[in-house]
């Protein structure tokens, strides 16, 4: 399990990164949130990788328990990332829709850019 | 445990609701209750640093949760200067955009302004790391808000660069928060700051990796060199008075160097041992070489005002990455001076882009234009470190903190010379904008005769006046002030009462009971207060 969940972080981070370097912005922001999902699941392994186990101390027992607490900081992190990504799509839309082009460097449209 | 504490992130939080729910149809009284709120963050910050001037540390437990477990607002020197900072800039860029009307050329500005300030308070303020990734989100995702305020093409398309970058910045942030868990177990800064120091050597590579990457984080939110693309284009193409406000959000990420970087990853702790020297010292020394060569370079005022933001910048991290006690206070020191420096001449640059088109060129004489070069003039003089302004006292301390560093010579040069080229770049400008286009009209005589009306109102010029006067204070207080800098840099480096304080109850039973009993904890902890 350990050899899927690292690689399934490696993936998603160098796939994200590699779409974060294109030049238009619609992969950009598919790169920023497979970054995001490969953030989320690192977060989950910070509190090492334990199945099957409550996530509860159990004053009784000693028996394993899994870490709540990077399962909270993953919810939060999907929260935020999930309206982040909401914002930049609008951006981007709106930027796309004024400037009739996608590209996300803005030298090239800065004539189109100085009319508007 | 007062409450007063938490009242500078509580009262944005309620305004902001307030003004989009209420107040929506309302213009004036989302104006007044704006200005009202940033008159109150004022008052309350005002009463903040003055409990905390005398150097006692106050935790607001969230909750009544204890310290590692719960998460904490901590109110020490150097937080209450920068809130009250932060609540002083904030009054006069509300003022501003009121005055000249910006509030109203897009939706909802009050509203994304307090949410601004919400953020800017809470980072400056939490005690817990993962807070501060959240209050860091929360000035971000209303700064997009603000940063595109108005609208149009390029602005759009700035944007779109602006939010890319701090995304990546924030995942880059939760990646180093991970590993700082996987290895400490705690969030809690103070905690962290403990475990660290007795980490088994082993786990030393690890943190190291996870210290880096915080720093990269806080080194984009603050413009460090290799990190700094996203300032230029996206502070001059924001709505200036908005980019007013931001000068305080470089200054944000510099405040996270200091505060993370004495408090958990001291210079001792062999994890990050060299890192300041051999990495932050020559990268702020390029960053301040390179804002002062944009300076000179720009053809736009606001990319000018930017290029001025990054100088500062880099002279601000140069004082921090000395990591002495001396250094510190220069850099508190000149943390005030430069976020008011830098929001005056973006107002400045502001008023001009509203009568001309903000290139640098002659071009017909704009209105008001003896009154506005005046100002251009004080607040360049500021930027720029001549005296009798406090950029000449902040630099002076700089250089003076340097002297015993290996790197001195270095510093001293970087310093003064990116000092001259940017006093170049300024007077270039200055001359070009407001003096050539004396001659223009001398000249063409009949472009002149339609000069335009006025557009800014009498409380344009009271924000901005009021800033550079403010500054001029700042001078002349510097007496008090160096004092109330020094201590706090002596409390920087002896963090033992921040830890203590932060960490006090940590022994506090908590269990099932804990609800039940809540009343009786808190006069306890009144007490133990």
């Amino acid at each position: 399990m350990e050899l899927l969940v690292a690689s399934a972080i490696g993936v998603l981070t160098a796939a994200g990164i590699y779409l974060i370097l294109r030049r238009r912005t619609f992969p950009v922001i598919l790169g920023l949130s497979l970054l995001t999902y490969g953030v989320n699941i690192f977060l989950f392994a910070t509190g090492r990788l334990i199945t099957g186990a409550p996530p509860i101390l159990n004053k009784y027992a000693d028996i394993t328990y899994a870490d709540p607490l990077p399962q909270a900081l993953v919810l939060t992190a999907i929260v935020i990332s999930f309206g982040m990504t909401a914002v930049v799509v609008m951006i981007a839309l709106a930027a796309y829709l004024s400037a009739r082009d996608d590209n996300i460097n803005m030298t090239n449209t800065t004539e189109a850019g100085e009319e508007a | 445990m007062t409450h007063l504490l938490i009242a500078p992130v509580v009262l944005p939080a309620l305004v902001a609701p307030l003004i989009i729910m209420a107040l929506r149809h309302h213009v004036d009284l989302q104006r007044v209750f704006s200005i009202a709120s940033c008159v109150l963050l004022t008052v309350i910050s005002l009463a903040l640093t003055a409990q905390a001037a005398d150097g006692t540390v106050q935790v607001y437990e969230l909750g009544n949760w204890q310290a590692p477990f719960g998460i904490v607002l901590v109110l020490d020197r150097l937080s209450a200067l920068m809130v009250l900072l932060t609540s002083v800039l904030g009054l006069a860029v509300v003022l501003y955009t009121v005055g000249s009307g910006w509030d109203q050329r897009g939706a909802n500005f009050h509203a994304l302004f307090q949410f601004q300030l919400m953020g800017i308070m809470g980072a400056f303020l939490t005690g817990d790391a993962f807070n501060l990734f959240v209050f860091f989100e929360v000035l971000l995702i209303a700064s997009y808000g603000l940063m595109i305020h108005g609208g149009g093409t390029r602005r759009f398309q700035a944007g779109v660069q602006y939010v890319v970058y701090n995304l990546i910045g924030s995942s880059l942030f939760l990646f180093a928060l991970g590993t700082i868990y996987a290895v400490t177990g705690t969030l809690n800064m103070a905690d962290i700051a403990l475990r660290v120091a007795e980490l088994p050597a082993s786990d030393t590579a690890i943190l190291r990796v996870g210290a880096i990457m915080l720093l990269l984080v806080f080194a984009i939110k603050s413009a460090l060199l290799p990190l700094h693309f996203w300032l230029p284009a996206s502070y001059a193409n924001a709505p200036l008075p908005v980019a007013a406000l931001f000068a305080i959000m470089t200054k944000v990420g510099a405040y996270a160097i200091l505060r993370m970087y004495t408090l958990v990853f001291s210079p001792d702790v062999p994890a990050t041992a060299g890192l300041m020297d051999s990495w932050l010292l020559p990268a702020a020394l390029m960053t301040a070489a390179i804002g002062a060569i944009g300076v000179l370079g720009s053809r736009e005022i606001g990319r000018l005002v930017a290029f001025g933001a990054i100088a500062s910048v880099g002279t601000l991290l140069t004082a921090i990455s000395l990591f002495t006690p001396e250094s510190a206070a220069a850099a508190i020191y000149y943390v005030v001076h430069s976020t008011l420096t830098a929001a005056a001449l973006f107002l400045i640059a502001d008023m001009v882009m509203e009568r001309q088109s903000g290139d640098i060129a002659p071009q017909p004489v704009m209105a008001q234009s003896g009154l506005i070069s005046a100002l251009f003039f004080v607040a360049a003089i500021a930027m720029a470190g001549m005296p009798p302004l406090s950029g000449f006292l902040g630099k002076l301390l700089v250089l003076d903190a340097a002297r015993d560093h290996a790197l001195a010579p270095w510093v001293w040069a970087v310093i003064l010379v990116s000092s001259l080229v940017t006093l170049l770049g300024l007077a270039r400008a200055g001359t070009a904008i407001f003096w050539k286009s004396h001659g223009l009209e001398t000249r063409v005589g009949q472009l002149a005769a339609t000069p335009q009306s006025a557009p800014s109102t009498a409380l344009t010029f009271v924000a901005v006046i009021g800033l550079l006067i403010l500054l001029a204070v700042y001078t002349v207080a510097s007496g008090p002030v160096m004092r109330y800098a020094e201590a706090t840099a002596a409390d920087l480096f002896d963090r033992n009462t921040y830890l203590k304080t932060v960490l006090a109850n940590r022994d506090r039973p908590v269990g099932k009971d804990n609800k039940d009993s809540s009343p009786k904890q808190d006069k306890q902890s009144e007490e133990t207060h």
